[in-house]
Parts: C-alpha cells; sequence; structure tokens
C-alpha cells in the first residue's frame, strides 16, 4: 500500500444557510486547498459525495463543480454516498499509482427539506417506506432494543449525550452544545421513546473538503502529515427485522480490517447520529473505557448529512495534527440504524 | 500496485420499456447472475461490489444501493455507490477497476441499473426549482442545440443522423438483449418520423428502458482461469468539465478530447484509427456518433460525419461503432455506459454473438454525462497488457 | 433600482419546491404472492438458510443472495420484539393518533416484521414481548397498508372478506412520494432573481478578465474564484443556437410546438436558455436578433419568468464567425 496523508481540512457547518450549495462549498473547498500547499491545479484528482434528495434537484453535484473549478478538465468522480466514501474512492485512485493528490468535498444542506421524510425514501420501498418511518423512529426501535437486551441503559444515553454537547463547547463548527447534566437530560420528554431530543442528531448545513497526498510530497507539505494507516468499509443487510439490532458487524469488521485492534488508539471519532449508537459503536470497536470517544462533539453537536462522516475524519486529523493524540480511529456510517460502516485508522508521524 | 485486471464475466438483462415481470432487486440480480455464471463464480467468491445509477429521482428512492445491498451478496463486504450523471455505467466500471489494480480486491463485481418504469424520465430529468422556468425539456431539449451546432458548423449532410439511426437499428436486431427491435425499419421510415426536438426525430433518439448491466473484473492471476477468455483492461480514463462557462466548446468538449488522449497514451496507442477496431460508444441521439469520433480522435474536427456515409462505422466497416445498437436501442440510462463497456469487453473476448467483429482486438467503450461533460472511457484487449 | 441597492437588499429569496410523482412499482415473482396473499388476509413469509423464516419474504437470503422459493404461512398472530412510541405521528404516518412503530415476530418466522401497532393511543399498553395481531382494511388492494396497524390479539378480528374481487395475481405496488422543500436561492441568484422584477438583467463579471457570467452563480466555474463585480447587460440579444421542441414534458406548461433557444445577450458571454416567440418555425436561425418581452409590469416578479418570451428584432443577422465560440 501506498502511504497517503491527510494533509488539509476545512469545513462548515449551521442550523440553515441561506446560501446555495456552490456558496457554501466554495469558501471551504478553497481553504483546504490554501492550507494543502499545492496550488489548484496541482491535485491529481478529485471526488465528491451528495445526495440530490436534500435539494430535490437531479445532478446537485454537477452544479457543485462550479465551487471547485474544473477547468481545464480535471480527473474527477463523486459518489451518492457520505464523503467519507468519496475519500475511500480518491484513497484507491492513489493506490492504483495513477496519481499522487486528491481533493475530496461533500455538503449537504437539510434544511430546505423535511429531513425526516427524505429519508423515508432509503427504506425497502415495497414493505417499509409506504409506511413513512422516520429515522428517529427506527432508530429508537434500535435504542428499544439495546435497553431490552441489557446493552445500553436510557442514563447511558444521557451521559453520551451531554458528554458530546461539552465536548462540543470548544468545537465553533458545533451547532448543539452546552454544559448539561445526565440527570436534566432524563428529565426531558421523550421525542420518540425511548428517544429524547438529545439523544438524535443535531442536523446542520454545510459542506467539507480534504486534501489528501501521496509519501514524501506529504511530509514536505506539513510538518505532522496524518498518515491513513488502514481503511476499509462493510455493510449489513437493510432490513431492520433480519439484523440483530444491538449489533454491528460490519462496523466490527471494517474496523478490524482497518487495523483498528492492531496497535493502542488514542481516541475515537465516530458517527453515531443516535446516542445509543455511540455506546453499541465502543463495543464494536473495543475501546476501552477510557478512550475518548468523539472529543468534538460528533453528530449529536453538528450533523451534516453527506459531510458527517468525513467531518469525523477530518477532526480527528485535525487532533492529531496539533498533537492531541498519535494515533486515531475515524468512522462513517450511512443506511438505517449504522448499515453500512466505514473505518479508518489515522496516525501522526 | 497497478495490478492487472480483466473483464471474466459479464451479464446484461434483456432491455425492455418495462420490466414489469421483476422487482428492482431481481433486475439487478439478472444481469448479476447472469456475470457469475459467465465468470464461473457464485456470490462468495465476489469481495467487494459497486453499484451504478444515475438520478435517484428515477426510481424514488435514496441510497437505494443499501437497499440492494443483500440482493447483490455485498453482506459483510465494501459496497460502493457512483453517481456521475449519464456517464456513471463507465464511471462506475472505472472504479471497479481500481480496486483491482490498486491491488485492494481480486475479485470485484460491478452493476449498473436504472428501472425507468417506475416514474417517467422526462419528469425525472425536468424538475425546476421555483424562480426558474422550465423550457428545457429532458435530455434531447439540452442536447438538440448542440447538434443543430454541430451540423452548422460542419456543414454535415443533413441525413448523417438518418443514417446513424439506420445502422444502429439494424445492428440491434442481432442483439437478443436490445430493447428497440424494429426488424422492418427504413431509412425513410427514419426520415419520416416525428421530430421531437427539432432537428432530433422520434427515431433518432434513445427510448426509456429498464434494465441492469454487470461485469465480473478479476486480477491478472485470476483472469484466463475460465473457458471463456477474459477481456484485458488496458486503460481508464475520467475527465469532468463545468456545465457551462464563457466560450465552453460544449459540442466537442476538451474533457472528451483529454479523456480519449489519456486513455491512448495508457494503452501505448499511437494512432487510434489505426490500432482500435471497434467501440460502443454513447449515443443517445443519432448525431452524437459523428461527434463524438471527433472528439476522440478517429476523424478530424467536422469530418466525423463521412464516417457514418463511408460506411467505416456500419457493423461490417473497417471501424465499426455501436455494433450492439447502442444507446439508440437500449437505455437504461444508468446502465447504459456500462453496457458499452460491457459489450466492448464480450467484442474481444469473442463473446458478441451475431454482432461479433471478427478479429476484434482492441475494442473501446465511452460514456459521457451531464451536459457533455462528465466522459468515462476503457480500452479492452485480446492480450494481457 | 440600480445594482448597489439591489445587492445591498438581497435578502435570500425562498419559494415552495415539490417533487410528487405516484411511483408504480412491479413486485417480482415473491412480493407479488406476499400481495396476494395480504388482500385475501393471509400473512407469507420465506424460508432462508441463514436466517430462518423471512416476512416480508425475500427474493434472497439476507447473508449468502441465495434464490428463495419456499414460503411459509406465519402468524397472523405475533409478539413485539421492539418499539418506538411516536407521540406526534408525521403527516403520511398510517395513524393520525400516536402509536407504536414495532418490529413483530409473526408466529412461525424468525424475523421481525416493521409495522405500526394502535393501542388506542395508550404509551402505557405498549410493551415488549406483547401479543398482536392484524386490524386488517376492509378494502385491499394487494399492498403493505391492507394491514392497517397490528392491535392487542384480543382485539383483533379475523380479515373480512376482499371487497373488490379480482383473482389476478399482484403484479404492482403504487408509492406515491411528494417531497416539499423551502428552497432558498443562494446570494448570486437571489440578486440575478431581484433584478428581474426590474426588468434588469444582471451578471457577474471574471476576476481579472472581462468575461461576463449571466446568471451569476458566485464563482467563475473555471477556477472557483467568487465573482463578486455585478453588472448590467442588455435584453436584446443574439440566438446562438435552438431547438424546436415538439415533445409534451410534465413539467413544461408551454404549447406545443415551441422554440427554445440559447441566446447570448449583448453584454454577456454565456447564454441562457429561453423561449422565442412571435416569429414563424422556418425563420429561426443561428445569429438572428431577439429582444426579451417582458411580462406586464404588475406582473413582474423575481423569477425568470418575468421575461415571458424572447421576440426577433429588426436588425441584421450576426455573422456566425462573430459567435462561434459561443456555440
Amino acid at each position: 500500500m501506498r502511504a497517503v496523508a491527510i494533509v488539509s481540512f476545512a469545513q462548515s457547518n449551521a442550523e440553515s444557510e441561506n446560501r446555495s450549495e456552490v456558496e457554501i462549498l466554495q469558501p471551504v473547498a478553497a481553504e483546504a486547498i490554501r492550507r494543502s500547499g499545492l496550488a489548484r491545479g496541482e491535485i491529481d484528482f478529485t471526488c465528491s459525495g451528495s445526495s440530490d434528495w436534500l435539494q430535490g434537484q437531479p445532478f446537485a453535484f454537477v452544479m457543485a463543480l462550479d465551487a471547485v473549478g474544473s477547468w481545464p478538465p480535471i480527473k474527477e468522480s463523486h459518489v451518492e454516498q457520505d464523503g467519507a466514501w468519496a475519500l475511500y474512492e480518491a484513497w484507491v485512485k492513489i493506490q492504483t499509482g495513477e496519481v499522487d493528490s486528491a481533493l475530496v468535498y461533500s455538503f449537504g444542506k437539510t434544511s430546505p427539506g423535511d429531513i425526516g421524510q427524505v429519508q423515508s425514501l432509503q427504506l425497502d420501498p415495497y414493505c417499509v417506506a409506504p409506511l413513512w418511518p422516520d429515522l428517529d423512529s427506527l432508530s429508537a426501535i434500535q435504542a428499544c432494543a439495546c435497553i431490552e437486551a441489557g446493552v445500553v441503559s436510557e442514563r447511558q444515553m444521557a451521559e453520551a449525550a451531554a458528554r458530546s454537547m461539552r465536548s462540543a463547547q470548544d468545537n465553533p463548527h458545533a451547532v448543539r452544545k452546552g454544559d448539561f447534566a445526565a440527570e436534566d437530560l432524563l428529565a426531558k420528554p421523550y421525542r420518540v421513546s425511548p428517544l429524547r431530543d438529545h439523544d438524535c442528531p443535531a442536523y446542520s448545513d454545510g459542506a467539507t473538503a480534504m486534501v489528501i497526498v501521496a509519501g514524501d510530497r506529504a511530509s514536505q507539505l506539513c510538518e505532522r502529515p496524518v498518515w491513513i494507516r488502514g481503511f476499509d468499509h462493510r455493510i449489513d443487510p437493510p432490513a431492520l427485522g433480519v439484523r440483530d439490532l444491538t449489533r454491528i458487524p460490519s462496523a466490527a469488521m471494517a474496523a478490524e480490517r482497518a487495523g483498528a485492534r492492531l496497535d493502542k488508539i488514542d481516541f475515537a471519532e465516530v458517527t453515531a447520529p443516535y446516542s445509543h449508537q455511540e455506546i453499541l459503536l465502543r463495543r464494536e470497536f473495543g475501546l476501552a473505557d477510557d478512550i475518548p470517544v468523539n472529543p468534538s462533539g460528533g453528530s449529536l453537536a453538528a450533523h451534516t448529512l453527506m459531510s458527517c462522516g468525513l467531518n469525523r475524519i477530518g477532526d480527528a486529523a485535525v487532533r492529531i495534527a496539533s498533537g492531541g493524540g498519535d494515533r486515531a480511529l475515524a468512522h462513517a456510517a450511512q443506511g438505517p440504524c449504522l448499515q453500512q460502516n466505514l473505518a479508518i485508522v489515522l496516525e501522526g508521524e | 500496485m497497478a495490478e492487472r485486471c480483466a473483464v471474466i464475466g459479464v451479464g446484461q438483462t434483456k432491455y425492455d420499456a418495462k420490466r414489469i415481470d421483476v422487482s428492482m432487486p431481481g433486475l439487478l440480480r439478472e444481469a448479476a447472475l447472469r456475470a457469475l455464471a459467465d465468470a464461473e463464480l457464485t456470490w462468495g467468491d465476489i469481495d467487494a461490489v459497486v453499484i451504478g445509477k444515475a438520478p435517484d429521482t428515477f426510481e424514488g428512492m435514496m441510497y437505494p444501493e443499501n437497499y440492494l445491498a443483500d440482493a447483490l451478496g455485498a453482506t459483510g463486504k465494501p459496497l460502493l455507490r457512483v453517481h456521475t450523471a449519464g456517464s456513471v455505467g463507465g464511471s462506475t466500471a472505472n472504479v471497479a477497476i481500481s480496486l483491482v489494480t490498486a491491488g485492494i480486491h481480486e475479485r470485484v463485481l460491478t452493476v449498473a441499473w436504472e428501472k425507468q418504469s417506475e416514474s417517467n424520465a422526462m419528469w425525472g430529468l425536468t424538475l425546476s426549482p421555483p424562480f426558474s422556468v422550465a423550457v428545457v425539456a429532458g435530455a434531447g431539449g439540452f442536447f438538440a442545440p448542440l447538434v443543430r451546432t454541430y451540423m452548422h458548423r460542419s456543414g454535415a449532410p443533413e441525413d448523417t443522423g438518418i443514417l446513424v439511426a439506420l445502422k444502429d437499428r439494424r445492428n440491434a436486431l442481432k442483439n437478443p438483449y436490445a430493447h428497440l427491435q424494429m426488424p422492418d425499419v427504413t431509412y425513410e421510415a427514419i426520415r419520416d418520423s416525428f421530430m421531437l426536438w427539432d432537428p432530433i426525430r422520434y427515431l433518432e433518439s434513445c427510448p426509456s428502458s429498464d434494465g441492469a448491466c454487470a461485469m465480473v473484473m478479476a486480477n491478472g492471476s485470476l483472469a484466463g482461469r475460465t473457458a471463456r477468455k477474459p477481456a484485458w483492461v488496458h486503460g481508464t480514463s475520467m475527465r469532468s468539465e463545468p456545465v457551462q462557462f464563457a466560450k465552453r466548446d460544449a459540442v466537442n468538449p476538451m474533457a472528451g478530447r483529454m479523456a480519449a488522449q489519456d486513455l491512448y497514451k495508457q494503452a501505448g496507442i499511437q494512432d487510434p484509427r489505426k490500432e482500435i477496431d471497434c467501440i460502443e460508444c454513447y449515443v443517445p441521439f443519432s448525431w452524437f456518433e459523428p461527434m463524438w469520433m471527433e472528439t476522440m480522435g478517429f476523424a478530424d474536427e467536422g469530418q466525423g460525419w463521412r464516417l457514418t456515409h463511408d460506411g467505416t462505422t456500419a457493423l461490417d466497416g473497417s471501424r465499426p461503432v455501436n455494433m450492439s445498437g447502442g444507446v439508440l436501442s437500449s437505455n437504461p440510462i444508468g446502465a447504459s455506459g456500462m453496457c458499452r463497456y460491457a459489450e466492448a469487453a464480450n467484442q474481444v473476448r469473442g463473446e458478441a454473438g451475431e454482432h461479433q467483429v471478427d478479429g476484434a482486438r482492441i475494442a473501446l467503450g465511452h460514456a459521457y454525462g451531464g451536459g457533455s461533460q462528465y466522459f468515462a472511457m476503457a480500452l479492452f484487449g485480446t492480450e494481457e497488457p | 433600482m440600480d445594482i448597489e441597492t439591489l445587492v445591498k437588499n438581497a435578502t435570500p429569496l425562498r419559494g415552495p419546491h415539490v417533487i410528487e410523482y405516484p411511483f408504480r412499482r412491479s413486485c417480482g415473482p415473491v412480493l407479488s404472492r406476499f400481495f396476494s396473499g395480504l388482500r385475501e388476509g393471509v400473512l407469507l413469509g420465506i424460508r432462508s438458510a441463514t436466517a430462518g423464516v423471512l416476512v416480508p419474504p425475500s427474493e434472497y437470503d439476507p447473508l449468502t443472495a441465495q434464490a428463495l422459493d419456499e414460503f411459509v404461512s406465519v402468524g397472523p398472530g405475533g409478539e413485539v420484539v421492539s418499539y418506538a412510541w411516536v407521540s406526534q405521528p408525521r403527516a403520511k404516518q398510517p395513524l393520525r393518533h400516536p402509536f407504536a412503530f414495532a418490529l413483530i415476530r409473526l408466529d412461525g418466522a424468525d424475523s421481525g416484521f416493521l409495522h405500526v401497532v394502535d393501542v388506542g393511543g395508550d404509551a402505557a399498553r405498549m410493551r415488549v414481548g406483547m401479543r398482536v395481531a392484524p386490524r386488517w382494511a376492509v378494502e385491499r388492494k394487494g399492498e403493505i397498508g391492507d394491514i392497517e396497524a397490528f392491535v392487542p390479539e384480543d382485539e383483533a378480528r379475523p380479515a373480512p372478506p376482499v371487497l373488490a374481487v379480482d383473482d389476478k395475481p399482484v403484479r404492482s405496488v403504487l408509492t406515491p412520494i411528494r417531497l416539499e422543500y423551502d428552497f432558498v436561492a443562494g446570494r448570486a441568484q437571489s440578486i440575478f432573481l431581484r433584478a428581474l422584477a426590474h426588468k434588469k438583467i444582471v451578471g457577474a463579471r471574471q476576476v481579472g478578465g472581462d468575461l461576463v457570467y449571466v446568471p451569476p452563480r458566485g464563482t467563475d466555474p473555471r477556477n472557483a474564484e467568487p465573482t463578486p463585480e455585478l453588472v448590467e447587460v442588455s435584453d436584446s440579444g443574439t440566438v446562438v443556437t435552438y431547438s424546436i421542441i415538439r415533445v409534451p414534458s410534465e413539467n413544461i406548461k408551454l404549447e406545443l410546438p415551441y422554440v427554445c433557444i440559447n441566446v447570448l445577450l449583448d453584454g454577456s458571454d454565456l447564454p441562457i436558455f429561453h423561449v422565442l416567440q412571435k416569429c414563424e418555425l422556418e425563420d429561426v436561425r443561428i445569429g438572428m436578433r431577439v429582444r426579451a418581452h417582458w411580462v406586464a409590469d404588475d406582473q413582474l416578479r423575481p423569477s425568470v419568468e418575468s421575461i415571458e418570451y424572447f421576440a426577433p428584432i429588426d436588425e441584421p443577422d450576426v455573422p456566425f464567425e462573430r459567435i462561434k465560440e459561443y456555440c
């Protein structure tokens, strides 16, 4: 495998944006490129992640090209997935030896639509989607199963949420943050029982961009390159009824294959849109209780759909680059109740 | 790094306006199972799955690949979903190939599909946001002005498009998977067919199809172990440019020219006109054949139409184009690009059946999308590169 | 109103955007039997090697993808495995009063079946492990909604006989979708649209160059540089190419045939799509001069629709040589 490092990262997150996707993305992409030390024309490959359903426009990613520049023509691809999978495709492209560097970006603007309803479209279109269950309800079913099995408790969920919001106080990109006691959170009403508002994702609009570079060039570009030591993603079946909802086998498998268990992890950034999912992931990744999870605050503090996975990876990279740890596991997820999972192990030099 | 990659299995569904006999997963499985059988493999032999399709509005599903994961045997495996507009079938295959050439996986299944009959393509492509005025009627509405510009620039005979359509519709009769089968088609019938988007006639246009196409890619050491021959990948390329900018040449786009040149360079092709035996290229409206012949360097600028008129691009010509009947005969949009790759691969495998080009050694697969701004191409050969 | 004032007042425009379509989905052989069964008031599962009996039945094993074809009768009763209490139902969800989404393991099945449980809105009556059975719709069409809800088993009644007798297998299901968006036009687009309400067409000039983009997008698409300098361009222009549309499209209200032109406005370097009227079809040509025809003043709005159409003007054609870079 070629050594590949994250050399720059930029993000924007805001509860709701009045700018167009291009206007949100343009400064973020420009910032990531500027911080990389490369000129736009020196970046060999570009890959993005987005979903047409957020804005209700087919080919939304076509317009987004205006925000990164594509003249003269560029080598470019797009996944209709979270930006973390765009990063995976870019990393694969570098592994082929055809390119040495890549710009990866993603954007999501959930505020214009009813995101609960929009996301029902990812369910079995014959037997499930016609009932319009939203992700809050499906995640509540998962939380209920976990509570019933004794895997998590409502108190642990409240503690995870409180910890996220407390950690997020230092994160300028967080849209939900503060110092709350778990007791006070538990006193709040249910949104969809057993989930309360703070157990659910803090949706936000935003964009994310990252530059990755192979080998020595990365070392020349930054003082402390953050190397991708392992990278893998896996998927579980879609039907909730055939899954053991207390387990996330594809997450465990991805982390295992990414080498997360080979050496000590200093901290983890995981995509857990619902509080109980952080507890499930901690278990699947075999993270000891003293290992910090989501020092950024995670999705309970800012959940920019299509960008949140890439944000977790970027947040982890920034923390390592600034000396906040040497080795981290970052994780992205997609699909109802963490159906699809991606794990990446990052290490500072 | 830079592992060799070959196509060792190809599977296509029967293309049709409405495949109401199958579900969405059933449609994809039809193609995937045929590709696996062709490669003499089963679901368990596959390391990763790459799915491609064009906009999700066509089927009204978000992340349809996640719903389809277990239908394609992807449980516990990596699954990627590519979307690069109309070129997606090509770029999806390119991503699958890169997973092999990067040395990450040994065998990759790739599937591209569209089930357009679940909705309506004209609806799905013309969703105008507020404050705009909807005047561009679907893909034809967007591309007809480009065709007019090409006609104006090149001075091509007005019946060039008719001749392309006649050729592709006759080729389709030799392809059992082709959607449109018109045994009685004539020059006159095409000429007299209804003008939809003047200058584009009904019979010069692609249909809306349901269908899926699948391929199995394998690395160099695994290719060549099956009864049927592999199609070696000699190169892949992709280029994108903005949909609109001042003085953009959308008729002969730079992105298309660069993608072709990149491809030839990778494959060591000095003169594509001499070294490439046949081409499956994305021609949704007949006039795009001469346009893409120029973009890919098979003719000088303004001269591409001559290749149609002098029979070069005919099935028995010196460099046949769209032997399968092409997009004009079957258009499951998200899969159409992969169909081009699959048909090109089958030519060098000697598996193209009645539309086989004798002695095809190097074949080109081409796809484009968006406003003629996304290009994906691949070259397949009989020999290990 | 001058451009500066427009920019200063440019709050973003918002407007409703709706995506609506009655998707009709073909079922394939397995779901066809399942839905036909529901119409009869019968529940069917399918046996898989790795996950036992699946409800709804699947065409393939969820772990191995092997094809499945052994149907098994299940239910109608079952047990709630897990649930979510929905205290505020959303508009499209099956019940108007509070209810539960639940995974139900039907008798004879191994997988959980996702549906709704109706306990009359009383959350206290819901619990994991409770026995439930279907409350069947009186009028059944062969779709998931043929079960209105699951109810506590002692409240359940056998399925009433089918009303509309149709013994043909169910081959497809109708699954309508309607999504409503509060579309927000971006900053650059909002300025452009607000100017149209004043019969002005605004473009953006490329930084460090002369090229003008209409409509402005906020950046130069070639290099992604912001384009903050706005300029007014003419409402007259030249047809650089065109097509004549004779095919109907669901979202287009124009009468057929109509002429769709790519018009390069004087002062702009990017042609825009619009409609040409007041011109015989055979007279349309590349290079012809046209001018915007605006709607009546009281109809002017911040929308491209403020230009009703373009019409020919009495000026000599522009030679192709001069516009060929724009075609």
